[in-house]
């Protein structure tokens, strides 16, 4: 039913419209307004038997998902930053045993310094953890997604991430089809696991495997991952077919890349999550004064369509990935993975790192960014809107004298008194 | 001239299994025990942790009709057990990681009850480390929630798994990898330790005990009892290491004795944070006569040795002694 | 596209107000988007947040800078925020006091506006009468149907009865009813002015 609703609860209700058996889950911001509302709803009965865990660490939230999930149940938590990391542990066992789990990654900045606000360096630090990354352009696609999720999850035996911008997302309320239970139903058959811990059949799960098979329970992993980008077209398919719009959001392509105005761009800004939004305002304005401008979003970073973003990206002159996170000592994330998918193929890519801890990806700056790409003024790496007189002082009280104090503290004083 | 009546020792006071009636048999003496743990596996010769687990499990499922659920912490246990594609476990059994036995456990509860699936019960088990250190925060949650799991910790005293290192249960002045016995204060330090069962029963759940693979009656007994519970229950085992420990591979059983007997492993029972069972000492020994026959303690005998340290763990054993009230009848 | 910011403290309710207006727009039949400022702001401290109100599907994701209207909760924000920072020069303006723009010390800022935008509401006055606490939020929303007919007062509303127990909404919707037809007769005392 089409409601004016915020996008946590819009989450929520459609997790509880996937029946999961074992919700559990540990506060964080961004996240917390998901699981309480998934309190509340399992505490109401609308979950049918839905146990929710809470638990005292996302280190056990996500090993009580672990336990649940090997013993046949239906799985859900999320968490964001801090969290996530505080949980890489059993992150990577969830996808090295295979568990279904499905995660809300309610993206958010990772400290130090501690900042509650968006980026997407929590699930990017996850990108090779070996769980499935979705990322939702809009909050009808952050819920739609989810009922994807569980459905690749359980077909593929892998755990999959769906990731959403904390806060510009979470916790933004505005119109959303939250899918109804008789369709997820539909879609979304009943959990038949690949491995149950049943004392009927007992098996052993989560041996020690040494290098006799190792690299082949890895190869799997990486197979079931490539399977992924085969079945994802045709999940999204069949998604459209029951519920009459598209799982991840308007202007999507099979479910893995989003598409905008691509046919003749010459510049085309690439990105993921819900600055996609943004972008397709500004390429709708340099449109019509008639420069050719295009988006592309990727849906699926892991598996990472590499066809799919070669086909879309192979005719452009210029691109600029904008990414809201970065890898410190090299540049870009995203753009080296599109620089894998593009290779052989000689286009300028540059990187804009923006957004980062909460700092807002105005229109303007956007579209400056495709100006000066046009112009061939864009470095090949750059920050958006980067204070640069703000990090100047700090390089010079660091050049004067070699006790200059907390960094971040010098540059909030600095700010303070400006 | 009648024959005094010799009983069968098994190693520890318990009467041999052949002199008893049928109902008192051990579950391990039954033609009908499950063998959870069955043979093959590839623990050192004389590993308590290895006896404990055996006795542990197929308890366990003994008293739920073969309807159990294992997780394992990562450990010896573990990684003796199953290495691909050898499990010795006849059981499901899943190890996710060091530190989140108590968790994962508590999953698999959940998943049980979200599946109205109460007759099949779950039992966590790990060792020391994993147990008082790595998963102390996560099993202090499984408590408080009151989760219904029954936890083993088979406590060894140390990281073996990883070459014996110090754990928060290593005993003062014992010496492992990472507590050499050189310098002034040679081997772990004196600290109050980390007393899990303690800390179990101040959690309030609903059953609390120790026991030893000295008294395997006892050991099966109290798994029988948590097995009719439900809610959280604590199993604190003493589990001899040859390997760690520098013993011999026949005398677990007697040093998990002597530690008893000793006064430095207290053998008890607690329920809602009550204890309402103690063992008491049948034979008191000095601490000597443990420790002595125990190289993590060699540099505490001999020419070199150092009796202040000795008398030091003898001050520990009569405290305990004092608090657990470990002498006088026997009811 | 017509945006709102709006300025309170902690605990004024500023994020509903926002949110209840989103509603009453949807409502309405139009496409609405409303978010907070984002922060971890405990009880007393400034708080924005925004709404957006279009006839088409909104996809853009940033703050909104340039607001067409401003709704300020708390009066002593005033000197301590730039509350019309991004302000448009024929942008409403709707502020939660009993004093005149001379006595708050904005007369300069107001002085070359137009009138008829530049509104006071006695919000916390009114919602002190219907709802037992100096709640502006809901009186404000009323105030801002009758200023800028964006939204209908009958979707303000049901936006407040939608969000609230039975008890509560009722005080809100009198308090919003009542702000509403004071903002009438305000902007009816403005045009007599004008006309005179
Ligand atoms: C997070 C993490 N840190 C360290 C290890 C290495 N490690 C594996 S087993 C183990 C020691 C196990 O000790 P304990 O729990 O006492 O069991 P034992 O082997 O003594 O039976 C250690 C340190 C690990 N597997 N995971
Ligand atoms: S090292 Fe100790 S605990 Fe490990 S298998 Fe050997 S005897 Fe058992
Ligand atoms: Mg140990």
């Amino acid at each position: 039913m089409l409601q004016q609703i915020e996008g946590s609860k819009a989450v929520a209700e459609t997790i509880a419209a996937c029946m999961p058996d074992v919700v559990c889950a540990y506060p964080i911001s961004p996240q917390t307004h998901i699981v309480e509302a998934l309190d509340e709803l399992t505490r109401l009965g609308k979950i049918g038997n839905c146990q929710f865990v809470n638990v005292e660490s996302e280190f056990s939230a996500m090993s009580v998902a672990i336990g649940a999930s090997a013993t046949g149940a239906r799985t859900y938590t999320a968490t964001a930053s801090q969290g996530l990391l505080f949980m890489v542990e059993p992150v990577y066992n969830a996808s090295g045993l295979g568990l279904p789990i499905v995660m809300t990654v309610a993206n958010r900045a990772i400290g130090s310094p501690i900042n509650i606000w968006n980026d997407q360096s929590d699930s990017m630090s996850q990108r090779d953890s070996g769980w499935i990354q979705l990322y939702a352009q809009d909050n009808q696609s952050a819920a739609d997604l989810h009922i994807l999720a569980f459905r690749l999850a359980e077909e593929l035996s892998l755990p999959v991430m769906v990731c959403m911008d904390g806060f510009i997302l979470t916790h933004a309320m505005e119109e959303i089809d939250v899918a109804e239970k008789e369709l997820v139903t539909k879609y979304l058959p009943k959990f038949t696991p690949r491995q149950v811990l049943d004392p009927v059949d007992p098996v052993s799960i989560g041996a020690m495997v040494g290098p006799e098979a190792f690299t082949e329970v890895k190869y799997l992993g990486h197979f079931k991952q490539l399977k992924a980008l085969e079945i994802i077209p045709e999940l999204s398919s069949e998604f459209e077919e029951v519920f009459g719009r598209p799982a991840a959001g308007p202007d999507n392509y099979k479910g893995l890349v989003t598409k905008y105005h691509l046919e003749d761009a010459e510049v085309v800004l690439v990105a993921l999550g819900s600055v996609l939004g943004t972008i397709k305002d500004a390429v709708d304005n340099h449109r019509k004064n008639g420069v050719k401008v295009g988006a592309m979003g990727i849906t699926s970073f892991r598996p990472f369509p590499l066809d799919e973003v070669r086909k879309s990206l192979k005719h452009a002159q210029k691109i600029v990935v904008v990414e809201r996170a970065f890898a410190p000592g090299i540049g870009g994330i995203v753009s080296s993975n599109i620089r894998t998918a593009l290779s052989g193929i000689d286009i300028k890519i540059n990187t804009v790192v923006a957004g980062l801890g909460g700092r807002p990806i105005t229109l303007k700056s956007i579209s400056e960014l495709v100006d000066r790409a046009l112009y061939g003024t864009l470095p090949d790496f750059s920050f958006m809107d980067l204070d640069v007189e703000l990090v100047e002082r700090e390089l010079e009280r660091n050049l004067l004298t070699r006790r200059s104090g907390p960094m971040a503290e010098n540059l909030l004083k600095d700010l303070g008194t400006r | 001239m009648s024959t005094p009546l010799k009983f069968y020792q098994v190693g520890s006071f318990a009467v041999g299994n052949r002199l008893l009636g049928d109902e008192q048999l051990s579950v391990q003496s039954r033609s009908d025990r499950t063998n959870s743990l069955t043979s093959g596996h590839r623990a050192c010769q004389g590993c308590g942790e290895a006896l404990g687990a055996r006795y542990v499990m197929d308890a366990a499922m003994a008293a739920t009709d073969g309807k159990v659920i294992a997780v394992n912490a990562t450990g010896c246990l573990e990684v003796f057990s199953t290495p691909y594609p050898e499990t010795s476990w006849r059981l499901p059994w899943m190890h996710s990681l060091f530190g989140n036995a108590a968790p994962v456990a508590t999953g698999v509860a959940f998943a049980l009850k979200a599946q109205g699936r109460s007759d099949i019960r779950v039992v966590a088990q790990g060792g020391d480390g994993g147990t008082v250190d790595i998963g102390f925060g996560p099993l202090s949650g499984m408590f408080e929630r009151n989760d219904d799991v029954l936890y083993v910790c088979y406590d060894n005293e140390a990281y073996m798994n990883t070459g014996v290192q110090r754990s928060g249960a290593t005993p003062p002045a014992a010496r492992t990898n990472t507590t050499h016995a050189v310098g002034e204060n040679p081997g772990a330090s004196f600290t109050q330790g980390k007393n899990l069962p303690k800390i179990a029963m101040a959690h309030g759940i609903p059953y609390v005990a120790t026991a030893s693979v000295s008294d395997l009656h006892d050991l099966e007994e109290k798994v029988t009892k948590a097995m009719s519970m439900h809610g959280a229950r604590y199993l604190h085992v003493l589990v001899p290491c040859p390997l760690g420990w520098g013993t011999k591979s026949e005398e677990t059983i007697k040093l998990a004795r002597l530690a008893t007997e000793s006064g430095l492993f207290p053998i008890y029972e607690a329920e809602n944070g009550v204890i309402t069972e103690t063992k008491k000492i049948r034979k008191q020994v000095p601490v000597d006569e443990y420790l002595q026959i125990q190289k993590r303690f060699a540099h505490l005998f001999g020419p070199k040795g150092n009796p202040e340290i000795v008398k030091a763990i003898q001050a520990i054993a009569d405290r305990n002694i004092a608090e657990y009230e470990l002498l006088g009848e026997r009811q | 596209m017509f945006q709102i910011r709006i300025h309170g403290r902690g605990g004024q309710g500023v994020v509903t107000a926002a949110e209840l207006l989103s509603v009453a727009a949807f409502q309405d039949k139009q496409h609405a988007q409303a978010f907070p400022s984002f922060g971890s702001e405990r009880t007393g401290a400034p708080v924005v947040s925004f709404c957006r109100i279009s006839v088409d599907p909104i996809r853009l994701r940033e703050p909104v800078l340039e607001p067409d209207a401003i709704l300020i909760q708390d009066p002593t924000l005033l000197h301590s925020i730039d509350v019309f920072a991004g302000a448009k020069s024929d942008g409403y303006m709707l502020i939660n006091t009993t004093k005149s723009f001379a006595d708050l010390g904005i007369e300069e800022f107001v002085a070359n506006r137009p009138k008829e935008r530049n509104l006071i509401v006695p919000a916390s006055d009114i919602a002190m009468k219907h709802v037992g606490r100096p709640m502006p939020n809901a009186a404000l929303l009323g105030g801002f149907a009758a200023a800028t007919q964006k939204v209908t007062l009958e979707s303000v509303v049901a936006a407040i009865e939608e969000r609230f127990p039975a008890k509560i909404a009722a005080g809100n919707v009198a308090a919003a009813i009542e702000a509403y037809e004071f903002v009438m007769e305000e902007l009816k005392e403005v045009s007599h002015v004008a006309t005179n």
